[in-house]
């Protein structure tokens, strides 16, 4: 049986006025349980096409479906819903809140699913343990290092256990351990089941991942999956 | 295709917690923006406050002390002579119908000295005048120390002093002597103030007959006091003057005491708008320095908004969130400053000696104005939270 994919981007297009053309035309299509890495020199529109993968842009032109959705045809409430339940980012930043501790950042997680405060709490200490920070639960962002800053980000992006994660340069502004542990952090939630989408400027980890889509002018010029090189809309065995 | 989607809404404690988030990052500011509202609530609740004890202090006085006092005074006549009240004065006025009491003072010729060793012309600003003993449970009046003139001290040198007359010749306890004229009189009593006619305060009474037997005084009385029904106090005034000196009736001066309180609160009646009028002007400010902060917020959190718009947040929900913001802003400077006007109220009311009347409607209206504030100064900030791009947001600098 061949999985639903849960992103279906067609003829995906963002144009910018004063003819910027930041996507053009992109097909690509991401099955559950998929970890991608999505390459390419900057400004090349990695982050345009997975800001409209996580319905937080859309594009001008094309269809985008993410987990079933047709993302076009739903008001910016339902979007929201979708993201809350669906969707899980990290940024290359972070963008935790300071003042404020380890498990009431990740407790925010789940803040827009409804979920009650205990329970975001208690959920928010699970999932600091899953990536192993335990110990920092009740520190504040700035008694964190930029690792377990990111680790705390990633806790946060999971708590709601989304069916998609995406990642925009999660390791660009960590040293090279810290950057190996938020990818194991990544390779075991994908083991768990998530579908995930890393942005990435180094081809080492790029790599190491199962599935490389490469960008260059806002265009797909290679999608290779464990090695095989494939055509931008042909689907392979899958992982 | 799927559309099956639907946004949690936010419990009300949610909602609070959120909103409360900017506030505990930037406490400096908040208490900065907050006490523009708590200047302008406190003015505003303390001035009503103010105005409604003193108010209620004036009208509890004018309960005790009576409105139906009438006071006739010998003035002078269209040749400018000065009138001579008949010496039964008194009597006459009793006999108008709805009259149920009257008595008199008399000026007498009598100067005083604090002792026989201060020179003939340094008198303290204090005169002399007959009284009936009569006169103070008239006009209400108290004796703070010792006691008011009775049918034996009437006729024997003694005086009873104005609290003014008391303070201005230097005597704090009875027994002590003063010089009327060249005659040694003995302080019996001070009174307390006397709200209906302050002008006695200045004055040391002597009796009837002692100011005949000592001051060379005809017996003539100069003012007559006189109380009558509540309801035929116009009655009697309109022919007061006629009854006690038929003919010259221009040159008599009919007053009621209790119209100079009444006044008073009417003079501080335009006070009391002023003072309203400064307070709103300060809750204004104070609603400009909100909207400034809450625009200032906004600003600075465009990552937060685009974080949480990522994490799921609506746009109403971001909208909900500052609103809720500034409505705490400012709820917290109204709750601060209805609280600081009605200690202000309490503390001021009580070394005036009032019973503090803090009314429930300027609470209210109070926080009805704050709620008003925080809402017209969150909107338009809160509006354009809501409508930043998510993407934009989140790569704001
Ligand atoms: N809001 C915007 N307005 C105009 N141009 C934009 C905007 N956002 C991105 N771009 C342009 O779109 C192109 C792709 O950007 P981006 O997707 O951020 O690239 P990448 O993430 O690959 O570095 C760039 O040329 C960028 O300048
Ligand atoms: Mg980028």
């Amino acid at each position: 049986m061949t999985p639903a994919p849960v992103i279906e981007l067609r003829n995906a297009t963002k144009s910018y006025p004063g003819g910027v053309h930041a996507l053009r035309g992109v097909n690509l299509t991401v099955q559950e349980g998929e970890l991608l890495a999505v390459v390419g020199p900057s400004g090349s529109g990695k982050s345009t096409m997975l800001n409209i993968m996580g319905t937080l842009d859309k594009p001008t032109k094309g269809t985008v479906e993410v987990a079933g959705y047709d993302v076009s045809g739903l008001s910016d409430s339902r979007l929201s819903a979708l993201r809350a339940r669906h969707i899980g980012f990290v940024f290359q930043h972070f963008h935790l809140a300071a003042g404020r501790d380890a498990v009431d950042n990740v407790a925010d997680g789940l803040l827009y699913a409804g979920v009650p405060l205990k329970e975001r709490r208690r959920r928010a200490r699970e999932a600091l343990a899953g990536v192993r920070l335990d110990h920092r639960r009740s520190h504040t962002p700035n008694e964190l290092s930029g690792g377990e800053k990111q680790r705390v980000a990633i806790a946060r992006a999971l708590v709601g256990s989304p069916r998609l994660l995406l990642a925009d340069e999660p390791t660009g502004a960590l040293d090279t351990a810290s950057g190996e542990l938020v990818m194991e952090l990544l390779h075991e939630l994908n083991a768990s089941g998530t579908t995930v989408c890393v942005i990435t400027h180094d081809n080492e980890i790029a790599d190491s991942l199962p599935r490389r889509v490469r960008f260059r002018d806002g265009e797909i010029v290679s999608d290779t999956r464990s090695g095989v090189p494939l055509g931008p809309r042909t689907e392979g065995a899958g992982s | 295709m799927k559309n099956d989607l639907r946004p949690a809404r936010l419990s009300p404690r949610d909602i609070l917690r959120v909103g409360a988030v900017g506030l505990r990052a930037r406490r400096a500011r908040v208490v900065l923006s907050a006490l523009g509202i708590a200047i302008g609530i406190a003015t505003m609740v303390a001035v009503v406050g103010l105005s409604e004890s003193s108010r209620a202090d004036l009208m509890a006085r004018l309960d005790r002390l009576g409105t139906n006092l009438l006071t006739a005074e010998a003035g002078q006549d269209a040749t400018g002579q000065r009138i001579r009240l008949p010496e039964n004065a008194v009597a006459m006025v009793e006999r108008i119908g709805p009259v149920r009491h009257a008595t008199a003072t008399a000026d007498i010729d009598a100067r005083i000295r604090r002792s026989d060793v201060v020179p003939e012309e340094r008198t303290a600003g204090v005169t002399a005048q007959a009284a009936r003993i009569d006169l103070l449970s008239t006009l209400g009046g108290r004796v703070a120390k010792g006691s008011w003139l009775n049918p034996a001290g009437e006729r024997l040198p003694v005086t009873v002093l104005g609290s003014v007359a008391a303070e201005r010749l230097g005597i704090t306890r009875t027994g002590e002597t003063i010089m009327m004229n060249d005659t040694r009189v003995v302080v019996v009593g001070i009174l307390q103030p006397l709200e209906l006619v302050p002008t006695l305060d200045r004055v040391a009474m002597v009796g009837f007959p002692a100011a005949e037997r000592h001051f060379g005084f005809d017996g003539h009385p100069t003012t007559v006091f006189e109380r009558s029904t509540d309801a035929s106090v116009e009655d009697v005034r309109a022919v007061l003057a006629r009854t006690i000196s038929p003919g010259s009736e221009g040159g008599i001066r009919v007053s009621r005491p209790s119209d100079a309180l009444a006044a008073k609160a009417a003079t501080d009646e335009g006070l009391t708008s002023l003072m309203l009028g400064l307070g709103a002007v300060a809750l204004l400010v104070g609603g400009v320095g909100v909207a400034n902060t809450m625009v200032i917020s906004v600003l600075e959190r465009r990552q937060e908004i685009g974080l949480r718009r990522s994490l799921g947040a609506t746009r109403g929900a971001v909208r909900l969130q500052f609103l809720t913001e500034s409505l705490l802003l400012s709820a917290l400077g109204g709750a601060t400053g209805a609280l600081l006007g009605a200690a202000a109220t309490y503390g001021f009311a009580r070394v005036q000696g009032w019973t503090a009347v803090v009314p429930p409607w300027s609470l209210a209206g109070g926080l009805a104005a704050t709620l008003l504030i925080g809402v017209v100064a969150g909107l338009y900030p809160a509006i354009r939270a809501s409508r930043l791009h998510p993407t934009v947001a989140l790569n704001a600098t």
